[in-house]
C-alpha cells in the first residue's frame, strides 16, 4: 500500500474498511467495482430503515429479503444465489463463501431459524422470508453466549469457516441432538475447518449446552 | 450458470402446465421445478443443468405428513429431509427411512433437501458433473470415460457398457425396502409408479433416469401400513464417518417369527446404478432361519450379477460383509 501513515485510516480499521478506503487507487477501485452497494455499507448495522440497493443488470429482477430484522429492497440477477446476494449486494460480508457447492458449510446462515446453505439457495426463492446471519446474532460488544463460548475456547484458527460454523451451532442448540461429543460431531459434519480446529470447536458447543 | 426465467407457480395446475412446454424431463430439460436447491443449484453453476425456466415449488401446498386411510403415510414433495427424518411416526414405524436420512449429507442439506428432489437426487460421478468430459448421461453418445477412469466409487450392479454411475441417494434405498409409491400429477391427471418402477437402468439411455414426462410434478410419496413387529435398519459404509456418500449400504426391513424369517425386503445402496432393490436376497431370506449361513446366502445371491470395473471390485466384497452384517444385528436387535 502507498499510504504508510496509520493516523489516516479510519480509528477502528477491520481489514475490509481497508481495503474500501485505503489510498490504494487500484485496490478501492477493484473492491468497489466487485460491491456496487458500497456506499450503503457503513450504515447498515446501526440504520434501522429500509435500504434500497441493487444493479442494473440486464434481466434484474425486484427481491425483499428481511435479514436481521432488516428489510432490504433489492434489483438482483435472477442467479444470483442467497449467499452472493448477501455479501456482493447487501455487503454484510461476515458470511463466507468457501467451496460455493455445498461441500463446507462456510456460507451457513439461517432461514426461519434453519440452518442452511446460502450457496446452493437463490435469493429469489427466500423472498419476504426471515434470514440470519452471523451479522444478526450478536456485536463485540453483547455477543450471542456461542460467539463468547468460541472466543473462550479458541475454537478457530485462521477464522475463514468460524461464522459458518457458529451458525450451525447456534441452530444445533434447538435440534434433536444426543448429549456426547459424537453426536455433536455428526450435526456440525458440514462444516469443515481445514485448520482442524475441531477439538475447541466441540468444546465451545458443549459449554454452551451444558449452561443451556 | 445460464440466465434463466424465474417463475413461482400460483398453483399445482399452473406449475404442471408450464413444466408441459419443456422438451424432456430428463438430462438437458429446459423446464426444471425446483425444490431445496441442493442438486439442481450445484449442477446449474456447473452447467450440467441448463434449464430456461425455473419453476420454485417451495410455497406449494406440498409439505404435509399425514396419515393415509389404509394406515399409511404420505408424505408431501416439499416435505424436508430433517423434518421427515426427525417426525414421530417415521422414527417409531419407518425408521429405516430415519436412519438412511440421517446418515446421508449434512443437516443443513437435509433442511434444504426436499422428498421430490431426493427421489431426483443426481450421481456425484465425476465426469458426468465435468463438461469438459464426454458422459453418455449428460451428452448422449459422447462416451464413457469412466469404464477406463476414475470408477472406485462407481456402480457394479445394473450398468450398463453406456453408464456405470451410481444413484447417489441414501433416502431412495430405504424407500424401496419400504416399498413407497410415488405420486405424479400431469397435465392428463394423477397417477402412482410402484418405487421400483421409477427409476430406470442406463441400458442404451443413460440420460433417462426415471419414467417421468414434461409436466409430470411429484406430488408426494405414500408408504404402505407398518409391517407390525419388523426389524428395520439402514447401514451405511463410506470413506468418512459423516457427510460421505455410500461405498456400500443397506436398507433391511425384516420379520421373525419363531426363529423364521416371515418378511424380507432388502435394497443395497452405492453399488446400483439405480436405488438397488434384491429379490434374489429377500427370496434367499423369506421362510428360512434366521442364521449366519441364510444371511451370507442372501448376500451371495445379491451380489450373484455383480460386474467390477476396473477400482472398485473391493465393492462387491464389502456390499456382502455389509448386507450380513446388517442382517445379523436387525436380526438381533
Amino acid at each position: 500500500m502507498s499510504d504508510a501513515n496509520p493516523k489516516s485510516h479510519p480509528p477502528d480499521p477491520t481489514r475490509r474498511k481497508f481495503l474500501l478506503t485505503s489510498g490504494s487507487g487500484v485496490a478501492a477501485s477493484l473492491v468497489a467495482g466487485y460491491v456496487p452497494a458500497l456506499a450503503k455499507d457503513t450504515g447498515v448495522e446501526s440504520d434501522p430503515s429500509p435500504t434500497s440497493t441493487g444493479s442494473n443488470i440486464e434481466g434484474a429482477v425486484p427481491i425483499t429479503l428481511r435479514i436481521n430484522g432488516k428489510e432490504h429492497s433489492l434489483r438482483i440477477d435472477p442467479r444470483t444465489t442467497l449467499l452472493d446476494c448477501i455479501r456482493e449486494t447487501v455487503t454484510l460480508t461476515g458470511t463466507k463463501k468457501g467451496c460455493d457447492h455445498g461441500q463446507c458449510g462456510a456460507c451457513t446462515v439461517h432461514v426461519n431459524g434453519k440452518r442452511v446453505l446460502s450457496c446452493l439457495n437463490l435469493a429469489l426463492m427466500h423472498d419476504g422470508e426471515e434470514i440470519t446471519t452471523v451479522e444478526g446474532l450478536g456485536t463485540p460488544d453483547a455477543m450471542h453466549p456461542m460467539q463468547a463460548s468460541f472466543l473462550a475456547c479458541d475454537a478457530y484458527q485462521c477464522g475463514y469457516c468460524t461464522s459458518g460454523q457458529i451458525m450451525s451451532a447456534v441452530a444445533l442448540l434447538k435440534e434433536p441432538c444426543g448429549p456426547d461429543d459424537a453426536a455433536v460431531k455428526e450435526l456440525m459434519s458440514g462444516n469443515i475447518c481445514r485448520c482442524g480446529a475441531y477439538a475447541n470447536i466441540v468444546e465451545a458447543i458443549q459449554q454452551v449446552r451444558k449452561r443451556a | 450458470m445460464h440466465t434463466f426465467e424465474f417463475i413461482r407457480p400460483p398453483n399445482q395446475a399452473a406449475a404442471v402446465a408450464t413444466a408441459a412446454q419443456s422438451k424432456t424431463a430428463q438430462q438437458g430439460a429446459d423446464i426444471r421445478f425446483m425444490g431445496g436447491g441442493t442438486t439442481l443449484i450445484d449442477l446449474m453453476k456447473l452447467n450440467v443443468e441448463t434449464p430456461d425456466r425455473v419453476l420454485d415449488i417451495n410455497r406449494l401446498p406440498l409439505d404435509q405428513i399425514e396419515a393415509t386411510p389404509d394406515g399409511g403415510l404420505k408424505i408431501g414433495a416439499t416435505v424436508r429431509n430433517s423434518d421427515l427424518a426427525n417426525h414421530p411416526k417415521v422414527q417409531k414405524d419407518y425408521s429405516v427411512l430415519s436412519q438412511a436420512i440421517l446418515q446421508g449429507a449434512s443437516a443443513q442439506i437435509r433442511n434444504m433437501a426436499t422428498v421430490g428432489g431426493n427421489l431426483l437426487q443426481r450421481t456425484r460421478c465425476v465426469y458426468f458433473r465435468d463438461t469438459a468430459m464426454p458422459c453418455n448421461k449428460r451428452e448422449p453418445g459422447s462416451g464413457c470415460p469412466a469404464i477406463t477412469g476414475h470408477n472406485r466409487t462407481l456402480a457394479i450392479l445394473g450398468t450398463s457398457e453406456h453408464c456405470i454411475a451410481t444413484n447417489a441417494s441414501d433416502m431412495c434405498v430405504a424407500l424401496a425396502a419400504l416399498e413407497a409409491t410415488i405420486h405424479v400429477q400431469s397435465p392428463k391427471g394423477s397417477r402412482a409408479i410402484a418405487f421400483h418402477d421409477f427409476h430406470l437402468l442406463p441400458g442404451g439411455t443413460p440420460h433417462r433416469e426415471t419414467v417421468l414426462e414434461p409436466g409430470d410434478l411429484i406430488t408426494h410419496v405414500t408408504l404402505p401400513p407398518p409391517i407390525a413387529g419388523s426389524k428395520q435398519l439402514y447401514l451405511k459404509l463410506r470413506d468418512r464417518a459423516s457427510y460421505e456418500f455410500a461405498l456400500a449400504s443397506a436398507a433391511l426391513v425384516l420379520t421373525i417369527a419363531g426363529g423364521k424369517m416371515t418378511h424380507a425386503r432388502v435394497a443395497l445402496g452405492g453399488v446400483g446404478t439405480k436405488p438397488w432393490r434384491s429379490p434374489e436376497a429377500e427370496a434367499a431370506l423369506t421362510g428360512k432361519s434366521a442364521n449366519e449361513a441364510t444371511f451370507s446366502g442372501a448376500a451371495e445371491a445379491a451380489l450373484r450379477n455383480a460386474k467390477p470395473q476396473s477400482e472398485n471390485k473391493f465393492k462387491i466384497e464389502l456390499a456382502k460383509r455389509c448386507l450380513t452384517y446388517a442382517l445379523r444385528a436387525a436380526a438381533a436387535g
